[in-house]
C-alpha cells in the first residue's frame, strides 16, 4: 500500500486525578492508509481514547503525548487550535456513538448538513440543500425533505446517528474516525451505513477507523484489525485472519463469544493475565 | 529513637482508623456508612472555600454553645455611664450601644437566635417542601395539580412581604417570625423536589422495587427522597444566609426578635439612629450576619460540587 | 406456521401466556399502539427468547407483563390465573425482573446489602442475614461485597446483584429484558452462564428479550421474533439455526447477524 495517511508512534493518554494518574493509552503506535482499520477493545482498553487523541478532544485533566501524530504531512501536535479546527470536520471526520452532544439544538438539522457541506465546497445555498438532502437519503431517511425541517430533538435517537452520520460525511473527509458508529441503529440501517462508510474508502481512498467492540462486524468490515487491552495494542492481523488470532486475550474474546451454528453447554470464559499488562505494545504500521 | 517507638502505637491507630474508614470492603452496614462520610469528609477538606465556609458555621455553633464564657457582660446588663462607648474601649472590644450595653456580649448570646433560626427553618420548610414535591411528582395526576397549583399561589408573593402578613396576622415575635419564614420558605424546595422526582421515577431501579411490591409511601421515603436529598442540602444551605437576612429584616422592622433580645436585625435597627455619629452599633451585628451568610454560601457552593450525584462518578 | 397455533400447542403445560395482547401509550389523539395482537406461551421450566429491534415493542411486552405498564388489552395468564390490572403480592413472589442497564438498576445511595433485604423485608421474610449471604454466593460475588456502594462495583458485578435481587423472592418466572447489551464480551459470557446454571438448579421459567440473535440460540429453546409490535414468526431455535426461517424480516436479521454484507 501507498504512503500512509496516518502515523501514530508512541501516543499516551493520561488522567491526572488528585490521587492517582490513570494512563487511558499506553505508548501505541500504528499508521492508517487508505483502508479500514478496525479498533476492538472492551471497555476501558482506551479504544475510544486514541480516537479523541489524534483530534485533540482529550479534556483536562486528560493530557496526550506522542511521538509523532502525523496526517497527510502535517504534525498535528504542532497545530494552534485555530488550525486544528481547519482540520476537524473537514478533513477528519468523528462520528460518535451518541449523536446528543453533536448537533447543535438550536439548528434545523439541514442547514446543519448543508453548512457542513458548504465549508469545503464553494456553492450555492440551493445546492448545497440538494446534496443534504440526498445524503439524508443516502441514510436511509424515508422522508429527506420533513427531516431538513427539524429540530435535532424533533427526530429520535437512530434517526440522529443517521443525520450526524451524513453530517460527517458529506464534507467527504480524507480520514473518518467512527467510534462506536452503528450500535445504536437497527441492522438494516447499520447496513446501508456501513456500506456507505465501505463506497467512500472504495472510491475515494478514504481512511477510515472504525472502533467497535463487535468482533464479528469489525472481522467482516475491515481490512484491518488492532486489538487493544489495557491502553495497548496486544495484536494486529488481517481482519479474515481474526479466527487464527495468536493472543490469548484475542482468543479469549473471541471463544466467549455465542454463536447461531455451534451451539454449547457453556461460553468459555476469559482469564485475564496480568502479565497481558507489561508486555511492550505491539506496533500496528501498513 | 525512643521517641519514635513511643510514637508508634498512636501512629498505627490512626493509620488503622484510616484503613477501616477507606476501605472497599467494609463489614458491617455502621462502617458502610462511616466510609461513605468519610470520603464525603475528604471532598470537603480539598475545597478550600467550601472548607472555610463549613469552619465558620462552626465556630458559629461552638460561640452560640459557649456564650456565657466567650461574653464579658451580660447581654441585656446596662451602663448608662458608658453608653455609645466607641469600640476598643475599657472593657467595650466592639463599643457599647444606646444603653451601654457591650455589642461584643450581645452578638455573642445573638448568635444563639441566630441559630435557632436557622435550625429551625431548615427542619421545618425543606421537609415540607420535600413532602410536597416528591408526592406531587411521583403521584402525577390531580395530587400533582393540586399540590403545584397551592405552590403556585405562595411562590407568587415576595417571600418578606408574605412573611409580614403572616407577622402581622399571628402577632410579633421571634417565634411567629421563624414560623413565617419557614410557611413562605417551602415552595422552591417542593419544586426541585418534584423536578428532580419526575427524573427519578421512571429510573430502572424504581422500577426494580415496584415490581418487588413497594407500596407509593416506601418508594417515595426511601428511594426517592435519598435521591433529592443532595440538592435540597445545596439549596438550604445556600438559602439560609436569605433566611438569616430575612429574619434580620423582620428584626429591623419590629416584627421579629422583641428588645430587648440581641437579635442581630433588631440592633442593627436599633443602630440606625446613630448610624452617622456612632457607626459601630449598626455596623457590628452588620458584620457578623455578613460572615455567617458567608459561611453558609461558601458551604453551599462547595457542597453543591461535592453532593453533585453526577460527579461522584469520578 | 401462524403464531397462535403454536401458542395452543404449548397450552398444555403453559406457565406464562399471553393472548392478543395490545398495548397503548399516550392518550387521547396521541394514544399509540406499541404492541398489536401479540400472543405466545412459555413452558414450565422452559427459555422463550423474544428478538427485535430498538423499537419494536419487545421491552414493553416485559413490562406490561410485569405491572409496570397500565394500558392494555387481552390476556396474561400466569400459572393459569390471569392478570388484572392491579397484581397482588404473591404476583411478585412468582415473577421478577432484570433489567438491561446494570448502571441505572440499582439505588445508587443503598448499599448493596440494603438491595438485597428490601424484597425480603417488604415481605416479611425472615432470616435475613443468611438469605443475602446466600444470593451473593449464588450468583458468584461472596460476601464480602455485601456493604459497597454500586458505584465500587464493575458492571458486571452490578448485574450480578441485579440478578441477586431478582431471585431473593423466589419467583419462578424471571424476565430478562437484554440483560448483557450494556456489558463487555467476555463479561456476558459470564453472566449467560451463570443465568444458565441459575436456571437449571432452582428450576426457573425464562422470558428472554433481546436483540442479539446469538445470545438468544444459546439461552432459548424457542424464539419469537417482534417488529413493529407485531409477532412477525415463532420459531425453534433448531429452525433458526437451520437458516430456514419464513419470514424475510427473520430472514434480514439472521443475515445482518453474520457480519457485513457488501454491497
Amino acid at each position: 500500500m501507498s504512503k500512509p495517511l496516518l502515523e501514530i508512534e508512541d501516543l499516551w493518554v493520561r488522567f491526572q486525578t488528585k490521587r492517582k494518574v490513570v494512563e487511558a493509552v499506553r505508548g501505541i503506535s500504528f499508521s492508517v492508509g487508505r483502508e479500514r482499520i478496525g479498533i476492538v477493545g472492551e471497555s476501558g482498553s482506551g479504544k475510544s481514547m486514541t480516537g479523541r487523541a489524534i483530534l485533540r478532544l482529550i479534556r483536562e485533566p486528560g493530557k496526550v503525548k506522542a511521538g509523532k501524530i502525523l496526517f497527510d504531512g502535517i504534525d498535528l501536535q504542532s497545530l494552534s487550535e485555530k488550525e486544528m479546527r481547519g482540520i476537524r470536520g473537514h478533513r477528519i471526520s468523528l462520528v460518535m456513538q451518541d449523536p446528543k452532544f453533536s448537533l447543535n439544538p438550536v439548528m434545523k438539522v439541514g442547514q446543519q448538513i448543508a453548512e457542513a457541506y458548504r465549508v469545503h465546497n464553494k456553492s450555492s445555498k440551493a445546492e448545497a440543500k440538494k446534496r443534504a438532502l440526498k445524503m439524508l437519503e443516502a441514510v436511509q431517511i424515508r422522508n429527506p425533505e420533513r427531516v431538513y425541517d427539524s429540530y435535532p430533538h424533533e427526530v429520535s435517537g437512530g434517526m440522529g446517528q443517521r443525520i450526524m452520520i451524513a453530517m460527517m460525511l458529506i464534507p467527504e473527509p480524507d480520514l473518518l474516525i467512527a467510534d462506536e458508529p452503528t450500535s445504536a441503529l437497527d441492522v438494516t440501517v447499520q447496513m446501508r451505513v456501513l456500506q456507505i462508510m465501505d463506497k467512500l474508502v472504495r472510491d475515494r481512498g478514504m481512511g477510515l477507523i472504525f472502533i467497535s467492540h463487535d468482533l464479528n462486524l469489525v472481522s467482516s468490515f475491515c481490512d484491518r484489525v488492532i486489538i487493544m487491552y489495557g491502553g495497548k495494542i496486544v495484536e494486529t492481523c488481517r481482519a479474515d485472519e481474526l479466527q487464527q488470532a495468536k493472543h490469548p486475550y484475542t482468543r479469549g474474546l473471541l471463544a466467549a463469544l455465542p454463536h447461531i451454528h455451534s451451539p454449547c453447554e457453556r461460553l468459555s470464559v476469559l482469564e485475564r493475565d496480568p502479565r497481558w499488562q507489561e508486555e511492550p505494545s505491539v506496533d500496528a504500521f501498513i | 529513637m525512643t521517641e519514635s517507638t513511643n510514637n508508634s502505637p498512636s501512629v498505627t491507630d490512626s493509620s488503622n482508623l484510616r484503613a477501616w474508614l477507606t476501605t472497599e470492603t467494609p463489614r458491617s452496614r455502621f462502617q458502610a456508612k462511616m466510609t461513605q462520610l468519610y470520603s464525603g469528609w475528604q471532598s470537603l477538606r480539598s475545597n478550600p472555600l467550601a472548607l472555610v465556609g463549613f469552619l465558620i458555621l462552626v465556630i458559629l455553633i461552638l460561640v452560640a454553645v459557649f456564650a456565657p464564657f466567650l461574653a464579658t457582660h451580660g447581654p441585656s446588663e446596662q451602663n448608662l455611664a458608658m453608653r455609645l462607648a466607641p469600640p476598643g474601649s475599657d472593657g467595650y472590644l466592639l463599643g457599647s450601644d444606646e444603653f451601654g450595653r457591650d455589642i461584643w456580649s450581645r452578638i455573642i448570646f445573638g448568635s444563639r437566635i441566630t441559630l435557632m433560626i436557622v435550625v429551625l427553618v431548615a427542619c421545618t420548610a425543606p421537609v415540607f417542601g420535600l413532602l410536597v414535591g416528591t408526592v406531587a411528582g411521583y403521584l402525577g395526576g390531580w395530587p400533582d395539580m393540586v399540590l403545584m397549583r397551592i405552590t403556585d399561589i405562595f411562590l407568587a408573593f415576595p417571600r418578606l412581604v408574605l412573611a409580614l402578613a403572616f407577622v402581622a396576622a399571628l402577632g410579633a415575635g421571634i417565634e411567629n417570625a421563624i414560623l413565617a419564614i419557614s410557611l413562605t420558605a417551602w415552595p422552591p424546595y417542593a419544586r426541585i423536589a418534584r423536578a428532580e422526582t419526575l427524573t427519578i421515577r421512571n429510573a430502572d431501579y424504581i422500577s426494580a422495587i415496584q415490581l418487588q411490591g413497594a407500596g407509593s409511601l416506601r418508594i417515595i421515603t426511601g428511594h426517592i427522597w435519598p435521591m433529592c436529598m443532595s440538592s435540597i442540602i445545596v439549596r438550604v444551605t445556600l438559602d439560609m444566609a436569605g433566611i438569616i437576612l430575612t429574619a434580620a429584616g423582620l428584626g429591623f422592622l419590629g416584627l421579629g426578635a422583641q428588645p430587648p433580645m440581641p437579635e442581630w436585625g433588631a440592633m442593627i435597627s436599633a443602630g440606625r439612629k446613630f448610624l452617622l455619629d456612632h457607626w459601630w452599633v449598626a455596623t457590628m451585628p452588620g458584620l457578623a450576619i455578613f460572615i455567617v451568610s458567608l459561611g453558609f454560601n461558601l458551604l453551599g457552593d462547595g457542597l453543591r460540587d461535592i453532593l453533585d450525584p453526577k460527579g461522584e462518578q469520578s | 406456521m401462524h403464531s397462535s397455533e403454536v401458542a395452543q400447542q404449548l397450552k398444555a403445560d403453559a406457565t406464562l401466556e399471553i393472548s392478543n395482547l395490545d398495548v397503548f401509550f399516550g392518550q387521547g389523539m396521541e394514544r399509540l399502539q406499541a404492541v398489536k395482537d401479540v400472543s405466545f406461551s412459555v413452558a414450565k421450566g422452559g427459555s422463550f427468547g423474544l428478538v427485535g429491534e430498538s423499537g419494536s415493542g419487545k421491552s414493553t411486552v416485559l413490562r406490561t407483563i410485569s405491572g409496570l405498564v397500565g394500558d392494555w388489552k387481552g390476556t396474561i395468564n400466569i400459572n393459569g390465573k390471569s392478570m388484572d390490572y392491579r397484581r397482588d403480592r404473591a404476583f411478585y413472589k412468582t415473577i421478577q425482573m432484570v433489567f438491561q442497564d446494570p448502571y441505572a438498576s440499582l439505588h445508587p445511595r443503598h448499599t448493596i446489602d440494603r438491595t438485597l433485604s428490601e424484597p425480603l423485608i417488604l415481605h416479611g421474610v425472615g432470616d435475613r442475614d443468611d438469605r443475602v449471604d446466600q444470593a451473593l454466593l449464588d450468583v458468584g460475588l461472596g460476601t464480602a461485597f455485601r456493604f459497597r456502594y454500586p458505584h465500587q462495583l464493575s458492571g458486571g458485578q452490578r448485574q450480578r446483584v441485579a440478578i441477586a435481587r431478582a431471585l431473593m423472592l423466589e419467583p419462578e418466572i424471571m424476565l430478562l429484558d437484554e440483560p448483557t447489551s450494556a456489558l463487555d464480551v467476555s463479561v456476558q459470557a459470564e453472566i449467560l452462564n451463570l443465568l444458565a446454571d441459575l436456571r437449571q438448579n432452582k428450576n426457573l421459567t425464562y422470558l428472554l428479550v433481546t436483540h442479539n440473535l446469538a445470545v438468544v440460540a444459546h439461552m432459548c429453546e424457542d424464539i419469537a421474533v417482534m417488529n413493529r409490535g407485531e409477532i412477525v414468526e415463532v420459531m425453534s431455535v433448531e429452525t433458526m439455526r437451520k437458516a430456514e426461517p419464513q419470514h424475510p424480516y427473520t430472514r434480514e436479521l439472521l443475515l445482518a447477524s453474520e457480519g457485513y454484507v457488501p454491497e
